[in-house]
């Protein structure tokens, strides 16, 4: 009778124990999220460090996957040789003619710059990184590159793939950093539509097709209009392209951007210079309440 | 004496199969799949991973360890740290407390109940994550990235179940 009594003491003194665990996991997850909120140096440290951690395997993970991605890339081009051809001739004519004018715009650029005693932009210094984890969550468009401030990868940095703009370095590690997309929902772009010089934001909602806010004036916004990067807030050098106007409904305006996501296998983390995208900075209050209070 | 080292070792790797398969599925998720429209939907395969085990398994993925995979997701994710940790965590405990719910069951009741579970964990994560960001999120990749977990449940309860058969038969 004792010794069944005992044995129950323990069952339950067991079960609280587990409970208590379980409710103590509860109460460390919320905290872990609210320390997060509070942009607390420790948890981005501690990410960075597991990250660290975890790249070398998701980079040998990486690696057959391309190499699958490649090999099926490869059979449907085959599939499809004769159109592309076709396609590619049209489009040679057209680049040749292009080739020409460019030419001589590039002349006639080169003796204005002449005249007009231009300093040059200095070349920006750039690292070239894998891309070794991408979650694909609904959640957030953010991606794992193998390179980190060892190899020169800083906070801010614009994120491109080619010529174009795919987003910034938003966490670093040692050796693995977190590419923040333009089509994340923390993302925010400062951008001009090209043809009317229309300076807006390009706001991440995590679709694949970001929208454009705090459109300046009241343009006419076209489908298909280019959008390329603004010198606005210094973040980025102006004229980086970053895709086209792809819908204009009821006042939203979305933009496709040039290169998808999955096409995103090596990128170039560009030094341009600059302060960057900074995240932690906070605009000083508006000059408009200090007069208020004078008056 | 050296056979029962081995022999221990022996148990111990088994008894740690249910937490690596579960990381693989995790790193395997973080695999850049370069296909078309399939970046912002992919499955959540390591919510599979804690459920199956903790249906099937519940001593050797307890409640901490499915807290601690759900860390890592959201570290390789880049989501607000604790939010999957907490989903996980919830998903591993409701399946775990139902168990006896599950032993015995057919395979539609137990991808139904996945249905249910995961529905509900998809919308808390949904919501806590709008909560932390300030504003609602567009919610039609999240009903995507929820459809298509569902669909690859039974291919990837399938394969588990071989693991299961393979490494930890006796148990």
């Amino acid at each position: 009778m004792k010794q069944s009594n005992a044995a129950g003491r323990l069952a339950t003194f067991r079960l609280l124990a587990q409970r208590f665990a379980f409710l103590s996991l509860i109460v460390a997850s919320v905290a872990l999220m609210l320390l997060g909120k509070a942009d607390i140096v420790l948890i981005e440290h501690t990410r960075t460090l597991v990250a660290d951690a975890m790249a070398p395997l998701l980079d040998a993970m990486a690696r057959p996957a391309a190499t699958v991605a490649q090999v099926t890339e490869n059979v449907h081009e085959l599939a499809n040789i004769r159109t592309e051809n076709a396609r590619l001739r049209e489009e040679n004519a057209r680049l040749m003619h292009w080739q020409t004018v460019a030419r001589r715009l590039e002349t006639e650029n080169a003796v204005l710059h002449e005249n007009l005693n231009v300093i040059p932009d200095p070349d920006p210094a750039f690292v070239t990184a894998r891309v070794i984890g991408d979650m694909g969550s609904a959640f957030g468009q953010s991606m794992l590159l193998g390179a980190g401030s060892n190899d020169g990868v800083r906070k801010g940095q614009a994120v491109l793939s080619g010529e174009v703009l795919v987003g910034h370095i938003a966490e670093v590690g040692l050796r693995s950093s977190r590419l923040l997309l333009i089509t994340d929902i923390n993302s925010r772009t400062p951008i001009m539509v090209e043809p009317s010089h229309t300076r807006a934001i390009l706001t991440g909602d995590n679709t694949g097709r970001p929208r454009l806010n705090y459109v300046t004036g009241s343009p006419t916004i076209a489908v298909g209009d280019r959008v390329v990067t603004s010198a606005s807030g210094s973040a980025f050098p102006p004229g980086i392209p970053v895709g086209a106007v792809s819908s204009v409904n009821d006042g939203v305006i979305r933009v496709e951007p040039f290169v998808p996501r999955n096409h995103l296998e090596f990128v170039s983390v560009v030094d341009f210079g600059l302060g960057g995208i900074l995240p932690f900075e906070r605009l000083a209050p508006p000059e408009r309440h200090r007069r208020e209070k004078d008056e | 004496m050296t056979a029962s080292i081995w022999v221990r070792m022996d148990a111990w790797v088994r008894s740690v199969i249910p937490f690596c398969v579960t990381l693989f599925l995790l790193l395997l998720t973080a695999v850049p799949t370069h296909v078309p429209g399939f970046a912002g939907i992919a499955p959540m395969l390591p919510m599979m991973g804690v459920y199956y085990w903790a249906i099937y398994r519940p001593d050797l993925l307890p409640a901490w360890l499915a807290f601690v995979i759900g860390l890592l997701y959201d570290i390789v994710a880049g989501t607000p740290l604790g939010v999957n940790a907490l989903v996980l965590l919830l998903v591993q405990g409701t399946a775990a407390g139902q168990r006896k719910f599950f032993l015995g069951k057919s395979f539609a009741v137990t991808w139904w109940a996945f249905g249910v579970l995961t529905g509900g964990a998809v919308s808390m994560a949904w919501m806590l994550e709008s909560f932390l960001m300030g504003r609602a999120l567009e919610p039609l990749p999240v009903i995507f990235e929820y459809l298509m977990t569902l669909s690859f449940f039974p291919v990837l309860t399938w394969m588990l179940a071989r693991v299961q058969m393979a490494f930890l038969k006796e148990a």
